[in-house]
């Protein structure tokens, strides 16, 4: 019986800018952040109330991971907006947006009624896009 | 939120307040700021700041600030400073008050949290890969040592 998710994937373009993006705007806490081997790190955050969630911030480049060719289809796929990668939760959508918003981080679409609750899209710092939603049991 | 599709601009304005009040609790933490001066940055009386704050938040201001002030407790222990200098530097002046809420928020004191924290630095410094689960690892060309 599978019981909970521990480590989620999220394929970025630089790891450093993620960092950024992740922990300075988005809020999140550092769970590892360590070297792998000589030229990669191991690099995950946690959601601000989720510690034992960790998103692994992984590098799309040429490597033992991918090949020439994958890493620059990822790479175009990832620019273009092509994934999805989570649904993140908060209290209250308009003030998270409002904050969000005044951070720089980009929205492709603003709030909105949905049958759940509210939801808002953005995108990250390489092009990956999350809902952010306010649940109809959140408040 | 009610309906952010029809929001009000003053709803709007309003919402501008509380998340600029919130933003200088995470700026100016670590100095000794209060209630009435996170409710005058945002040009709330205090009641009303307090019941809009806990509306966007999920949480008063105060018990905001304390998260705040506990998690930044938490980095500066994980890296290594002293207790002591920890408590004053993100904005406790008790190290006795800072000692009980850290244990109620972390389940541990800061002494027990910096200990584990610099154990497993140590660890990961010596193998990375007992970071990683093995299945990551591998995709990078190595082998997870803790994995039979």
């Amino acid at each position: 019986m599978i019981t909970k998710v521990t480590h989620m994937c999220v394929y970025v373009l630089d790891q450093d800018s993620a960092y950024d993006f992740y922990i300075n705007k988005l809020g999140f806490k550092v769970h590892t952040d360590v070297p792998m081997g000589p030229n990669a790190r191991w690099l995950t955050v946690t959601p601000p109330e989720q510690p034992e969630l960790e998103i692994t911030l992984f590098p799309v480049k040429e490597g033992s991971t991918f090949d020439a060719e994958t890493s620059k289809t990822m790479i175009g796929l990832i620019k273009k907006g092509t994934f999805g990668a989570a649904v993140f939760t908060c209290h209250d959508l308009m003030a998270t947006y409002e904050e969000l918003k005044g951070k720089g981080v980009i929205f492709k679409k603003p709030p909105t009624k949905e049958f759940y609750g509210f939801e808002a899209l953005f995108c990250d710092d390489s092009g990956n896009w999350f809902s952010l939603s306010q649940l109809n049991t959140e408040k | 939120m009610t309906a952010p599709e029809m929001e009000p601009h003053h709803k709007l304005y309003l919402y501008r307040r509380i998340v600029q009040a919130k933003l200088f609790i995470d700026r100016h933490f670590a100095e000794p700021i209060d209630l009435n001066q996170i409710a005058d940055e945002a040009y709330f009386s205090k009641f009303h700041f307090i019941r809009l704050f806990k509306q966007a938040y999920g949480k008063t201001p105060h018990h905001y600030l304390t998260q705040v002030r506990l998690n930044q407790a938490k980095r500066l222990l994980a890296a290594g400073g002293a207790i002591a200098q920890v408590c004053f530097d993100v904005g406790f002046d008790s190290s006795t008050s800072f000692t009980a809420l850290f244990k109620k928020h972390a389940g541990m004191t800061p002494s027990v949290y910096q200990a584990k924290e610099l154990q497993r630095k140590v660890l990961f410094k010596q193998n990375p890969l007992q970071a990683i689960p093995n299945c990551f690892a591998e995709t990078y060309g190595l082998k997870n040592s803790n994995i039979q």
